[in-house]
């Protein structure tokens, strides 16, 4: 997995509550094989109209958000499927970081397994990000992962928590799957055991 | 009593490989079901760093999500769905994993063919990349979605990486009035606790209702767990789970079947076991739902009315509702039983199984579809589909105006080509209301087979508790 250390870009502002995996990437774009590729349907059904034009409206379509690497969005954002494909996009239109007072489970889970971070925070923490964000092309912000600080536009700085082994992960780059075949022995171990105890599975 | 252990704490304790000091944990996977969409890059992440599945016979594949319901005779004709369903039977024969292809008569929805395999049993772990997953926990199973990432890592080790989830429980006690079923029961959860209200914890469901529910209605009600945020939901086993392992093709026979009876009982949750969180519904004031907006938590009695933001003072809150009712394209002080639909779906791995059709059936039995109505019935596996043929559901369902299709996914998240046109409003029996699920534009409203078969004949939505 890529390392994830530093981060400075342009936040976006998307202050829609519960935006949901369908919102982030329609089922139209899960036919795929590949992981890349997905960032031109992300938000689609927002971001393009019937013509498949840009929606001018749409904040990744303002000049100013273009090149946006940071998302600060409302409540418990990528509810609803467990496709990865959510964070596939984000990652594939260069967004790497999403900023909320809480995100769904899975979603949450997912991005961790592809080096985008997304941060929880007091809804006032939120809010003045939020602020941030709206000052478009100036809204550049900066996250330190080592030291849990987000860094405003005005120099202003908010901590931000994360679990000790995901931060680990992402700060090494490390493959959950490698991590998990160093204990092979244990899983060994248990695979007996529990085929003493429950022969019937 | 310190002791005392939830039924999550139970089978959590009991596939826990290992547990570092923050409380990161290796859990042991018992069964891993497999469908076409979110499984291709996981097996392409096999192949890339020279992995095997560990324990392919812990794993069962199927199509599902992008098949047609019309002839299959005809193959697939949209080439990406024809690849992806390919690339499934071929990753299936690399790794040597049991797969259900479209013309086998087991296939189905993953999450209904799963049970009725017996692959499903209670006390096991269950993944499955598919947020709806927690339907097996229906069956005192710990069944949770996983991301494709997540479904390589199973497939490689047999594990995931976890923390424990704290435990909430919902409790539905009294009686459930005539009309009002597992699904209003579900939706009435989520509109008390919010899409949100579950995030971090493992839901037990419990009380008089959720005991005299069958397995079929216990699985709508564990279902739409992720709904409400929750990584599981689940029900205790008792004697309604243990018939329904009786005599499934997979489940324990002969002196195996006694041994994991005993050990099914055992995984109840023991008196005076804590619970961080409890939420309690009188089963009695419970009516018939309609969801009105965009967010499954924007449930409405079918007696009430669309709600008008202006009355909400959380700005955040207001803003959610007033995008919701201009997507939906409903004005506030609207009586539900005044909106008119276009389309009906009854189906998906909600509501797909056998009770659903039969309860919808029972409402279409001599009566017409509405003219303006298109409405599809399809079957959630194919052995619900012969079962429904063999009571004749296809006939009355046909006789009423209804199509009767192939098994699937469908419309619930209308990745083949069954979708709503733009502006189309359909009563739906699946489990999510997001903008453009069911389709481009389209509009959905969550509500029970009986409610969504009573609105194709009636043409809007109707009370089912008068439906004569």
């Amino acid at each position: 997995m890529e390392k994830f250390t530093n981060l400075t870009g342009v936040a976006a502002p998307l202050e829609i509550m519960n935006v949901d995996t369908d919102m982030i990437i329609p089922k139209q774009y899960l036919k795929t094989i590949a992981r890349t590729g997905l960032g031109k349907g992300l938000f689609s059904e927002m971001r393009y109209d019937d013509d498949g034009n840009d929606v001018p409206d749409f904040v990744l379509n303002k000049p100013a958000y273009k090149d946006a690497r940071i998302l600060v969005a409302g409540d418990n954002f990528g509810c609803g499927s467990s496709r990865e494909h959510a964070p596939w996009a984000l990652k594939d239109f260069g967004i790497r970081c999403i900023i909320s007072t809480s995100f769904a489970d899975i979603f949450y889970n997912n991005c961790f397994k592809n080096s985008v971070l997304p941060i929880v925070l007091p809804q006032e923490d939120v809010d003045k990000l939020m602020d941030d964000a709206s000052r478009g092309a100036n809204a550049i912000v900066s996250i330190d992962l080592e030291a849990q600080e987000i860094r405003g536009p005005d120099g202003g700085v908010i901590h931000f928590e994360i679990d000790p082994f995901r931060k680990h992960c992402l700060l090494n780059g490390l493959d959950d799957i490698g991590l998990t075949l160093e204990k092979a022995d244990a899983i060994d171990t248990f695979e007996a055991s529990a085929q003493a105890e429950r022969p019937w599975l | 009593m310190a002791n005392a252990r939830t039924l999550y704490d139970k089978i959590w304790a009991d596939h826990l490989v290992s547990e570092d000091k923050d409380g990161t944990a290796l859990i042991y996977i018992d069964r891993h079901l497999i469908h076409e969409v979110t499984s291709p890059q996981a097996f392409e992440g096999l192949r890339l760093s020279g992995r095997t599945a560990r324990a392919p016979e812990k794993a069962l594949a199927v199509v599902d999500h992008n098949i047609p319901t019309i002839d299959r005779s005809q193959g697939i004709s949209d080439p990406e769905s024809a690849l992806q369903v390919e690339t499934l039977a071929k990753n299936c024969a690399e790794f040597g994993i049991e797969y259900f292809d479209e013309s086998d008569k087991r296939q189905g929805i993953v999450h209904v063919i799963g049970p009725e395999q017996g692959f499903t049993l209670p006390g096991t772990t269950i993944v499955c990349g598919d947020s709806h997953t927690a339907t097996h926990g229906a069956f005192g199973a710990l069944a949770m979605g996983i991301g494709t990432s997540e479904v390589e890592h199973v497939l490689a080790t047999q594990t995931l990486i976890q923390k424990k989830e704290k435990n909430m429980r919902v409790t539905v006690d009294g009686v459930l009035p005539d009309g009002v079923g597992a699904k209003d029961v579900i939706l009435s959860i989520i509109g008390e606790i919010g899409t949100a209200g579950g995030t971090g914890y493992v839901i037990e469901y419990a009380g008089t209702v959720i005991r005299g529910l069958s397995m079929e209605g216990r699985m709508t009600v564990c279902n739409m767990s992720i709904e409400g945020g929750a990584r599981a939901g689940m029900v205790a086993p008792d004697e309604t789970t243990f018939e329904y392992f009786r005599s499934r093709p997979r489940s324990p026979q002969g002196a195996d079947y006694g041994q994991a009876v005993d050990y099914w009982k055992s995984l109840c949750t023991d008196d005076g076991a804590a619970f961080d969180t409890e939420v309690r519904l009188d089963a009695a004031k419970l009516p018939p739902v309609v969801t009105w907006g965009t967010s499954p938590e924007n449930v409405v009695s079918v007696t009430g009315s669309v709600p008008d933001p202006g009355t909400v003072s959380d700005q955040a809150k207001r803003r959610a509702m007033e995008r919701a009712l201009d997507y939906m394209g409903l004005k506030p002080g609207t009586n539900m039983s005044d909106v008119e639909i276009d389309r009906a779906f009854i189906g998906s791995c909600t509501n797909g199984r056998i009770e659903d059709l039969r309860v919808a059936a029972a409402i279409a039995s001599g009566n017409r579809v509405h003219e303006r109505v298109n409405a599809l019935v399809v079957p959630g596996s194919g052995l619900v589909k012969a079962q429904a043929e063999a009571e004749g559901l296809d006939k009355i369902f046909i006789n009423a105006g209804f199509e009767w299709r192939e098994p699937g996914c469908s419309m619930c998240l209308a990745m083949n080509d069954d979708k709503l046109k733009p502006g189309e409003r359909c009563a739906s029996t699946s489990n999510r209301n997001f903008e453009g699920r069911q389709g481009y534009r389209g509009r959905t409203h969550l509500v029970s087979p009986a409610m969504a078969a009573a609105a194709a004949i009636a043409g809007h939505f109707v009370d089912i508790r008068d439906w004569r």
